[in-house]
């Protein structure tokens, strides 16, 4: 048994790693709520009836979703520079801060999973509701908006929370582009200073910690609802 | 703004050896032969502490839960990088010194982590389907004088598994897809060699889009092969399989 553990060194480099955990949590939180609204939008757009554009965001889904999360990071890490030159009409890739890159590809990745969550949770309300509403004069979207997508939101978010927790550890993944989450920031510590063992360690101690207590927090909220129904 | 340069894919490497396809394709071995490996033993893994969550109470349940717990509360990357760059350092001196030494203990240390990841996650479905099946159907085996094992053998199992075969094959992409996190540690399986390429020849895209078409037709042969075995498996009169 050959572990060292320095808990001093924890104590040392804490400011970094909780400057990396609140990146965490930033990138996290802004991914969730841009994700869950893009997310909404394409469901709504995947369930309109229009053949083209329910087309489109299908096979924009099913693709995100069939191809690992590290290539999807790589794509639009490098993707993104020139989309936005094309859009600006710059002749050159526009450079892009890291932040930026992973807001854009955690909302749009993210939006996929959120997507197909919705789209349950809309498909899952009566369709008699759907109808009642067209009956009384309202168009799709007027329906969809002010009376299927809330009901769909309030019985999907025990999924959407866990989604969101799986999304808090995906977030990790972003170390690969030398950015400075929690992990980043940890592993960081860990090659500098050659300690992989007290820096991985405390790293997964940490997410341990949380993910139980946001599950459970999310269980609770679960609870809650079910009383209300 | 952007040369696209497709032929780069047939192009051979600095070494000469093959094209740069064909790194891709080598890529595609590593990926499989970690993946599959890891299935493997994440299928028996995650069936043996499934079943342990469904005894009721008791210590086997609660360790079974607490594993499940665990393995599902830590982000992948930093499970690879634990069993990487610490396990080894809890094995006895000599050992821990030869398995660092070793130059394809990146690839082992690849396939545990993975087979655990996913075996957490497989036992989360064995247990649910289990748990779906009426307890009438216990009852009725009870009654037939089943002890526990044969419950589990006659009844339990051949229905349950059958049950989450759906649930499987999305572990089965996941696995798949999860094999790209290894190329943190140095496996050179198809997203490393994706980066690779891309770093030698700065064809980004043409690596890009060669990489997620593999990726998507690997996915689709894997649903294409589940689905053979879902119909195979499929008990006529019981319908598992929603008629749609």
């Amino acid at each position: 048994m050959a572990i060292e553990f320095d808990i001093d060194l924890i104590v040392r480099v804490m400011p970094q790693l909780a400057k990396g955990f609140w990146f965490t949590l930033q990138l996290t939180a802004i991914s969730a709520l841009g994700g869950v609204i893009l997310g909404t939008l394409m469901a709504l757009g995947r369930l309109s009836g229009n053949a083209m554009l329910s087309r489109a965001i299908g096979a924009y889904v099913n693709t995100l979703r069939s191809i690992p999360l590290l290539l999807v990071i790589f794509w639009f890490f490098f993707l993104v520079p020139y989309i936005a030159a094309w859009m600006t009409g710059a002749k050159q890739p526009v450079e892009i801060n890291a932040l930026t890159s992973c807001v854009i590809t955690f909302i749009l990745f993210e939006a996929c999973y959120f997507c197909e969550i919705m789209r349950a949770g809309m498909q899952s309300i009566p369709p008699g509701q759907l109808h009642a509403g067209k009956a009384l004069g309202m168009g799709y979207w007027t329906v969809m908006g002010f009376i299927i997508v809330p009901q769909a939101f309030r019985n999907m978010l025990p999924v959407l929370l866990s989604q969101t927790i799986v999304l808090f550890q995906d977030v990790s993944l972003v170390s690969v582009l030398s950015i400075k989450d929690f992990f980043g920031s940890a592993d960081f510590v860990a090659k500098r200073d050659g300690r992989p063992h007290e820096m991985y360690i405390t790293v997964a101690l940490v997410y341990l910690v949380s993910c139980f207590a946001l599950s459970r927090a999310a269980r609770r909220l679960q609870q809650r609802i079910a009383i209300v129904r | 703004m952007y040369n696209w340069n497709w032929p780069v894919l047939w192009s051979l490497t600095s070494d000469g050896a093959t094209s740069y396809l064909g790194t891709l394709f080598l890529g595609l071995k590593w990926t499989l032969v970690v993946g599959l490996t890891a299935w493997v033993f994440a299928l028996v893994l995650g069936a043996v502490v499934g079943v342990a969550r469904t005894f009721q109470g008791g210590w086997l349940a609660r360790a079974a839960d607490a594993y499940v717990e665990v393995l599902r509360s830590i982000p992948l990357i930093v499970q690879m990088f634990l069993w990487f760059y610490v396990a080894p350092d809890l094995l006895p001196g000599a050992m821990a010194a030869a398995v660092k030494a070793w130059d394809k203990y990146n690839v082992l240390a690849a396939i545990i982590c993975l087979a655990l990841f996913t075996s957490a996650r497989v036992a989360e479905q064995v247990r649910a389907g289990i748990q779906s099946i009426p307890s009438g159907q216990s009852f009725a085996a009870r009654a037939l004088g089943m002890e526990t094992a044969q419950l589990y053998r006659h009844v339990l199992l051949p229905v349950g598994l059958r049950k989450i075969l759906p649930a499987l094959t999305n572990e089965f992409l996941n696995i798949i897809k999860n094999t790209s996190v290894a190329f943190t540690i140095a496996v050179v399986e198809l997203m490393a060699a994706t980066r690779s390429m891309q770093e030698t020849t700065f064809q980004i895209f043409e690596a890009f889009t060669a990489a997620t078409l593999i990726y998507l037709a690997v996915n689709l042969l894997v649903v294409r092969l589940m689905n053979g075995i879902e119909r195979k498996l499929e008990v006529p009169g019981l319908s598992i399989r929603q008629a749609s």
